[in-house]
């Protein structure tokens, strides 16, 4: 008997409001994924070949800063998702990707994803909106990271 | 006419005597807390001293020679007389204030203002947000829910500071976690890569929080720009405005609503607030001509 993972994509806030139609075209582009802590997922500059939907764990984003050495600016965890590099050329990754704790995710190859985008532009819209989202709500994570609020003018 | 130094025909709520007359009260201990940021344990110099707070209140704390500062109170509301003040130091009395050693006096002038809604919040979740140094004024709401927690569904206490060498109450912080009926999560903004939790700006945990929006009161203390963010978040989950409360911070200075100098909108912040449920500020807060 085979299983899908069409009932654990749904499960996932990314997920959330898909038509089941969508759903059954994108699990096929997908993976059940565990890492233990301290593996590395993807490193700056290797090609940016998935995303990740954290269903349990934290992973964090880091890069080498001179001076400050490795650092990290972002974590992601339970109903996160990790990656975006795989929608824009040149598909590289910006980042390092650790894993801090024991993570359960499901893995998405961003090439099959891609092509189902060009077959299905409505698939590929919703995709797309859901990942702006994501972006924007990062972007505004990153300039309040930026005011550093709790200096010493606060 | 009323003058300033005559006493109100009716005192603010927990104060016993003038508020404008400092009573001596003896510094216990000094705490460094993190780099700039300091406790300083008191008690009454005269033990028949009445004094009863209720959480989000604040003093005037007196640095003698030096000058005034209104200070949160973040010791146990059931633990006075000992009073604990957690300040940072950004000028000259607080900086005078972190030269003071055991055995040495100051002046305490309060309770001052409006508390967190503890009592309204029985029966319900509770999230509490709190950034940086805005944990201080929220740690008497946590004794006080933790003091009584069988009145409360979930508490969740979500926790921001800049780098994890900010964090305030480190050991509190574990030993509350240790109890596992207080969900806390602590996020940075930045850090080295040997920190193992969480690495983002207060707001981003709060989508992902465990607590009923609808059936949940907020309280929220910490920069001003954090709270205007953090209560949009809380609004876009579901919390009702109206149970969404936090606090504001001013330029104090007489505490009861005299001088004029913490005037905020149409409030007085050492009178009115300095907790106030949202929908109260909503018009005015992020103004900068205010």
């Amino acid at each position: 008997m085979i299983h899908t993972l069409e009932p654990i994509l749904r499960e996932h806030p990314f997920f959330q409001g898909m038509p089941d139609s969508y759903i059954q075209l994108i699990a096929g582009c997908s993976t059940n994924v565990r890492f233990e802590a301290g593996h590395i997922i993807f490193h700056e500059g290797d090609p940016a070949d998935h995303f990740y939907l954290v269903r349990e764990g934290l992973v964090s984003v880091q890069l080498v800063v001179p001076h400050d050495g490795l650092t990290t600016v972002m974590t992601v965890s339970n109903g996160e998702v990790l990656g975006w590099s795989w929608l824009f050329p040149p598909y590289r990754w910006h980042f390092d990707a650790r894993v801090q704790k024991p993570t359960h995710a499901l893995a998405f190859d961003g090439k099959c994803l891609r092509d189902k985008f060009d077959q299905d532009h409505s698939l590929g819209y919703e995709i797309y909106k859901r990942f702006m989202k994501i972006v924007s709500e990062r972007l505004e994570s990153t300039r309040l990271q930026l005011l550093d609020m709790y200096g010493n003018h606060a | 006419m009323a003058t300033m130094l005559e006493q109100p025909e009716v005192l603010p709520p927990g104060l016993a005597s003038d508020p404008m007359l400092p009573a001596p009260y003896r510094i216990r201990r000094v705490s460094q807390e993190t780099d700039d940021t300091f406790t300083l344990e008191l008690l009454p110099e005269d033990s028949r001293e009445r004094f009863s707070f209720t959480p989000g209140q604040f003093n005037m704390l007196y640095v003698f020679g030096v000058g005034e500062v209104p200070i949160s109170i973040s010791s146990d509301p059931d633990d006075v007389p000992l009073l604990k003040h957690t300040t940072r130091v950004v000028g000259t009395v607080t900086k005078a204030m972190r030269q003071l050693k055991r055995g040495e006096t100051m002046g305490i002038r309060g309770p001052f203002g409006t508390h967190w809604p503890v009592e309204e919040a029985a029966g319900r979740d509770v999230v509490i947000v709190a950034g940086g140094i805005g944990l201080a004024p929220l740690r008497p709401a946590l004794y006080r829910l933790m003091a009584e927690r069988e009145k409360y569904r979930k508490i969740v206490l979500l926790y921001g500071t800049r780098t994890p060498e900010d964090m305030l109450y480190r050991h509190e912080l574990e030993q509350w976690r240790g109890k596992f009926d207080l969900q806390i999560e602590v996020t940075v903004d930045r850090a080295a890569s040997t920190w193992r939790g969480n690495v983002g700006v207060v707001t981003t945990m709060i989508p992902r929080a465990p607590f009923d929006p609808s059936n949940t009161f907020a309280m929220v203390c910490g920069p001003e720009v954090m709270m205007r963010f953090t209560v949009m978040e809380l609004l876009k989950r579901g919390v009702p405005a109206e149970r969404t409360y936090l606090s504001a911070e001013r330029n104090m200075k007489c505490g009861i609503g005299f001088c004029g100098h913490c005037q905020y909108g149409s409030t007085f912040v050492c009178k009115d607030g300095p907790v106030f449920a949202f929908p109260r500020i909503a018009s005015i807060i992020g103004k900068s001509e205010i």
